[in-house]
């Protein structure tokens, strides 16, 4: 459980580095640009960030965090939802500035703030009453007291007001707040910062002419969230220090999930939690998903039982198999024995790990710059790709190999050496070799050059003393056996090269790019549950309820309840049969003709000698029945009273879904 | 109209020809229909041969046989065009097509004209359901389809006399086959016998009897399993959602509760009959439980690391919580919330956590404020730890998207643990994705099939059988205590909203009016006497009042017709 707890925590610091980084330079822009602050026009910067809601919050947060370090101490955080009013915002704006001011020079004037929070009217004068008692304040305290943030600080620092979510703010109140502050903006240096997740064109829907001419609008772009993703995969799953992998499937359903529902980088990092969180609660062995140092440790440690479960592990009982006699026995008798050897099999997943990421890189670099990109555009496709099953068996692989085949000699040589950049880059001897076969591709390649440019020379030489010669046939003669010997020569020799650059990469794959499954032990490292992650993160209650209510036997292990297709069976639970009965009608349903129905149905299955004895009791009972599978169909939403008509309930849903 | 246009063209004909209806010759045909149809049935053939030598003289006999064959022919044609033999699903889809509202109307006249029972209005969209009533509205379907059918030949025969000649012949082949394939129109000419007997002898009241709806349920499933095959053809949902909603009138049968003599059961008896009433699948049920519950640890080592869980599927989930509840969460501070309660708020959870969690005693000035309360006293202190559970989420009174934001953000506080349940199926448009990613929701699937007790008990929607008596026992108490004046003023405006009950827009009874009227009465001698009663009314909800478009103030008693009526009675009978 640590690991994951450090991994939760390397995560976080990764985004937040990273949306500092790329907001870094818009606060740069920021600053000078504020410098040149025009009459009457309140500065505004609007951040476009994309539909990405959810991620949002720590983008706004690192940036105030880097705002407050380096531009002013004066920011207010405004929310759409604390702001239904012009009069809430007020209070809420006066509300963050007041306590900004207290955390900054929180040693005195406690009873000042006390006093301007005690007023109820918030309005902008008192404010910018406060902001010059304020300014004045440091304008006076800072010569005496060195203040950390006096160096960076301007002799009147900015007030800066974040609007989060511009979109849901009401109009009125975006309006109102713009033209009330544009008065003021002489004593009170305002900052505008517009939060805006769809379109710049918002601003100039939200706020008519003459209120956005009060502003001064800059627009910033924040970098697209699928840039972010790359980052984030590339950093937690394309390296070496985390021993938690997960499975190609899984990896799969978290980047459907963030394409096609919600393009929430948080999101994504939730699924990748979660799918920690459950690799170490389901699997028994997850002890072993360590890192490399505290390996021999804990696998000492095993119990016997904890080696039983590793014997159970079908990949072992794979390699098992594979083994001689002697060493199978050992394998399966000896704990010590099994232990040495389970060790040195995650040794070899780490190792097996570590070359594979080397070796996509490589791959990706050369399949990145095919046209049509087979293999995909980005890392992450080819990463799963690779993972989900032999990628040198797929027609894909097939296809970008022909292509590559067909690469142009300038290209393919910085592909080689930006592959021999990426293998230097490890630590590890075991690519030494293969770094010296590119480097001598390399220089094969640079010797073609050579010899191709004196071929020219050559060719050249001679078509001069072609045109010497007038003879019209032996001119065309010689010109045709050039052409044909040269690109027999010439292209044999560079396409030769070609193939075995190909070739070799080829060979890296197939050697370095096993999927996981493959391995021994995949599953201590791998985790490959798709269906309980799908299930948690992407539910479809409404599908559960169907399957429920069309067919119990899901659920209800019964036979009795196998159910023929489209038929009502009398067996099923009462709720059952007044949904099917309730999918034959229209809009508006009769409660009786249904209660009849209903008990028909339910009749039919008792037997009949019930007779008219007991009969009325009966119906009561079957009506009760009745009223409580309406009720409860009502509580689900699928019916709802209707007043249309005495004893019916409208229908809220259509179709036979 | 679109729709109707199908891939045969022998619909399209018949439908074409919808639009000329010969009124006279449909009257005519009307008056003599239900005897001439059952004596031409059994002898087609005969009628054929005759039909070919006195072309030229069509008697209302022949227009009758006609009549008869081609509503063979509409069915056969299509039968021919669909050699899967589906032609039940079909001609029900023809049958159906009727119901578009330009004709509808028309449908409808015709058909009462014909039936002289008010029960014949049925729609056939109704035939399609319980199984019951498919019968009635069936047949009188299918003298929709005669009539139509009629009016297509009185057109044609206008000009081309050969046509039902070259019909017959194409009808004459494959009859039999007609017979065993086309189930629905067999049936249906069948039950056109039992029709037609039934009507000349007017056996048909308004109430079925007990005895003839046991007698039905020999016919229903094969119907129903034509309307089914027609359904899954129209598998196109879109489809199903306009023709759901094409017809703004809905027809459905006009039998109530009130006619079905049965007494209406209240909450109780209700309650004790259910108690009666064996759980089905017990053990199923239960083996189904025991997996929920085995995911117990799970779920708390998932709320601890800052997830919130919550359940869904079909069954009450109030005992899998509650259990969860008494096994693990017995030692630590836990708040439960029964969202199915009518009376719950916001307001209340966040009081309840700021009163009996936090010890604060004190008021707030809006929930936001509260909520800020909240986050500030579990933000400073770590060790302070809560548990959620709230019984239905997606209830009637949480499902506001304010009172969501503000548990949205409740949950997402660090050491608040939700762990929740939803039943509602478009419970999860709820939330947003804002709100998703405070929430921060693992999904659990728990259905467990059980009855929802708790949760449909607060429920006096259902209007089947419930609230009745006891709001008419409120009523009568509250009544009792007051002066005879206020009693004669109820009184007085009960009368009144019954004698306009057939007045669908009935705004209420206007205040001036109704002080007009209770002047005369003697009951108040001013305006502000008035005033004063109606106060008393409303604090005890026995009158609502809203004001109309013209701001005259309209008062209503909030109670169903029957509910007033035995009011009335009652207060008769006591007087």
């Amino acid at each position: 459980q640590k690991v994951q707890e450090d991994l939760n925590k390397q995560l976080l610091d990764n985004l937040v580095s990273f949306f500092s980084r790329s907001h870094s330079e818009f606060q740069e822009k920021t600053t000078e640009w504020t410098c040149r602050m025009k009459f009457k026009e309140i500065p505004t910067a609007a951040l476009v960030l994309g539909v990405n809601v959810t991620d949002h919050d720590l983008t706004f947060r690192s940036l105030s965090d880097f705002l407050q370090n380096n531009i002013t101490p004066y920011i207010a955080f405004l929310e759409a939802k604390d702001c239904p009013g012009i009069k809430n915002l007020m209070q809420k704006l006066m509300g963050q500035l007041m306590n900004c001011y207290i955390d900054v020079d929180s040693l005195e004037d406690e009873d000042y703030v006390q006093v301007s929070q005690n007023r109820i009217r918030c309005s902008m004068s008192s404010l910018v009453k406060w902001y010059e008692s304020v300014t004045k304040q440091t304008n006076s305290e800072t010569p005496s007291k060195k203040r950390t943030f006096s160096s960076t600080h301007w002799q009147s620092p900015p007030v800066v007001v974040i609007f989060k979510d511009m979109e849901s703010f009401t109009t009125k109140v975006l309006q109102d707040f713009v033209v009330i502050s544009s008065q003021h903006i002489h004593e009170l240096p305002l900052v505008l910062i517009f939060g805006i997740a769809t379109s710049p064109m918002i601003i100039h829907r939200l706020l008519p002419h003459s209120v956005s001419s009060l502003l001064c609008i800059e627009l910033f772009q924040s970098l697209s969230i699928k840039d972010h993703l790359s980052t984030i995969i590339d950093k937690l799953l394309l390296t070496g220090q985390f021993p938690f992998k997960l499975g190609g499937k899984v990896l799969q359903v978290l980047i459907n999930i963030f394409l096609y529902h919600d393009f929430s980088v948080q999101n994504f990092i939730k699924g990748f939690q979660l799918s920690i969180v459950e690799h170490f609660y389901s699997q028994p062995l997850s002890v072993l998903c360590c890192q490399l140092v505290d390996l021999q440790k804990r696998v000492n440690s095993l119990s016997h039982d904890q080696c039983e479960n590793i014997r159970r592990l079908p990949s072992f009982r794979r390699y098992v198999e594979k083994q001689e006699s002697g060493k199978q026995v050992a394998l399966l008798t000896t704990d010590n024995f099994l232990k040495e050897e389970t060790q040195k099999l995650l040794e070899d997943l780490h190792v097996y790990h570590e070359n594979y990421v080397l070796v996509l890189r490589c791959l990706y670099v050369f399949t990145s710059s095919l046209p049509k990109y087979p293999l995909g555009k980005q890392i992450r496709e080819l990463h799963c790709a690779c993972l989900e099953n032999q990628v040198w068996e797929t027609e894909e692989y097939e296809s970008s190999l022909q292509l590559a085949r067909m690469l142009n000699k300038s290209d393919l040589v910085t592909m080689l050496q930006q592959c021999v950049e990426i293998l230097l880059s490890s630590s590890r001897k075991e690519f030494d070799n293969t770094v010296e076969k590119l480097k001598k591709f390399l220089t094969q390649f640079q010797n073609l050059e050579a010899e191709a440019f004196q071929e020219q020379d050559v060719s050249v030489s001679s078509q001069k003393e072609f045109q010497k010669k007038t003879d019209l046939y032996h001119l065309q003669k010689t010109l045709l056996e050039l052409k044909e010997s040269r690109r027999s020569k010439k292209l044999t020799k560079f396409e030769m090269l070609r193939f075995e650059v190909v070739d070799y990469i080829d060979s890296l794959v197939r050697k370095y790019l096993v999927p996981a499954d493959h391995r021994t032990l995949h599953e201590i490292l791998y985790f490959n549950t798709a269906a309980v992650l799908r299930g948690h993160l992407n539910a479809a209650p409404r599908t559960a309820l169907h399957t429920a209510l069309n067919n119990p036997h899901w659920y209800l292990k019964n036979q009795a309840l196998k159910c023929d297709g489209g038929s009502i069976s009398n067996k099923a639970p009462d709720i059952c049969i007044v949904y099917k009965l309730h999918l034959e009608c229209g809009r508006l349903i009769n409660l009786v003709d249904w209660l009849e129905a209903f008990s028909t149905v339910v009749m039919a299955g008792e037997e009949p000698n019930a007779e008219t004895a007991s009969s009325d009791q009966m119906d009561d009972i079957i009506h009760a029945r009745f009223i409580r599978a309406v009720s409860e169909l009502e509580l689900l939403g699928f019916i709802k009273p209707s007043k249309q008509k005495t004893d019916h309930v409208a229908r809220l849903t259509w179709g036979g879904c | 109209m679109s729709r109707l246009e199908g891939p045969s063209g022998g619909r399209r004909r018949v439908l074409q020809v919808k639009f000329v209806p010969d009124d006279e010759v449909l009257k005519h045909i009307a008056d003599d229909t239900g005897i001439k149809v059952r004596k031409d049935k059994p002898q087609p053939s005969i009628n054929l041969k005759r039909f070919v030598k006195k072309l030229e003289n069509i008697s209302d006999d022949e227009a009758q046989e006609i009549l008869q064959e081609k509503n063979y022919v509409a069915t056969l044609g299509i039968c021919a065009q669909d050699p899967m033999g589906n032609g039940t699903g079909v001609s029900g889809g023809e049958v159906y097509s009727f119901q578009t509202p330009k004709r509808s109307s028309k449908m409808a006249e015709l058909a009462s004209e014909l039936a002289h029972t008010p029960e014949r209005s049925v729609s056939l969209d109704h035939s399609k359901g319980p199984d019951k009533t498919a019968k009635t509205p069936q047949s009188s379907n299918l003298f929709l389809l005669l009539m139509h059918v009629f009016s297509l030949q009185s057109k044609k025969k206008e000009f081309v006399s050969t046509t039902p000649y070259r019909l017959r012949k194409r009808l004459a082949a494959p009859d039999s086959y007609l017979e065993s394939e086309s189930e629905y129109s067999a049936s249906c000419s069948e039950e056109e016998d039992e029709e037609d007997q039934q009507e000349v002898s007017t056996v048909l009241s308004g109430q079925k009897t007990p005895a003839k709806t046991k007698a039905a349920p020999t016919h229903p499933p094969r119907n129903s399993l034509a309307k089914k095959n027609k359904e899954e053809k129209m598998s196109n949902p879109v489809e199903e959602y306009f023709e759901a909603h094409s017809s703004s009138k809905v027809l459905t049968s006009d039998r109530t509760l009130q006619k079905l003599q049965k007494r209406r059961l209240n909450q109780e008896t209700l309650h004790d009959l259910l108690k009666k009433v064996p759980l089905a699948y017990a053990a199923e049920i239960k083996e189904l439980n025991q997996q929920h519950e085995s995911l117990f640890s799970k779920w708390m080592l998932q709320l601890h690391l800052g997830f919130n869980i919550v359940l869904y599927g079909l069954g009450s989930k109030h005992d899998l919580l509650e259990k969860f509840r008494t096994s693990l969460l017995q030692d630590s501070v836990h708040l439960v919330v029964n969202g199915y309660f009518p009376s719950i708020t916001v307001r209340s959870i966040l009081n309840s956590i700021t009163e009996e969690v936090l010890d604060h005693i004190g008021t707030f000035r809006s929930p936001l404020d509260q909520l800020e309360f909240i986050t500030k006293r579990f933000k400073e202190d770590s060790s302070l730890k809560l548990y959620v559970l709230i019984h239905n989420l997606d209830s009637q009174m949480l499902r506001g998207e304010r009172s969501q934001q503000i548990l949205a953000q409740l949950s997402s506080l660090p050491t608040v643990y939700l762990i929740a349940s939803i039943d509602h199926i478009n419970a999860p448009l709820m939330w947003d994705q804002a709100k998703l990613s405070l929430y921060n929701w693992l999904w659990y699937e728990t259905t467990t099939f059980s009855p929802y007790v708790e949760e449909t008990s607060y429920e006096n929607s259902l209007l089947v059988q419930q609230s009745g008596s006891l709001a008419l026992s409120s009523l009568t108490h509250v009544l009792r205590s007051l002066t005879p004046n206020a009693r004669g003023i109820f009184r007085l405006l009960a009368q009144y909203q019954l004698e306009k009950k057939d007045n669908a827009s009935y705004p209420g009874l206007s205040f001036q009016d109704f002080y007009q009227q209770c002047r005369e009465a003697f009951l108040v001698n001013s305006d502000l006497t008035l005033r004063a009663q109606l106060t008393e009314f409303r604090d005890h909800k026995l009158i609502r009042t809203k004001r109309g478009a013209d701001g005259v103030e309209y008062l209503l008693i909030p109670v169903d017709d029957s509910t007033l009526t035995s009011f009335l009675e009652n207060q008769d009978e006591d007087v």
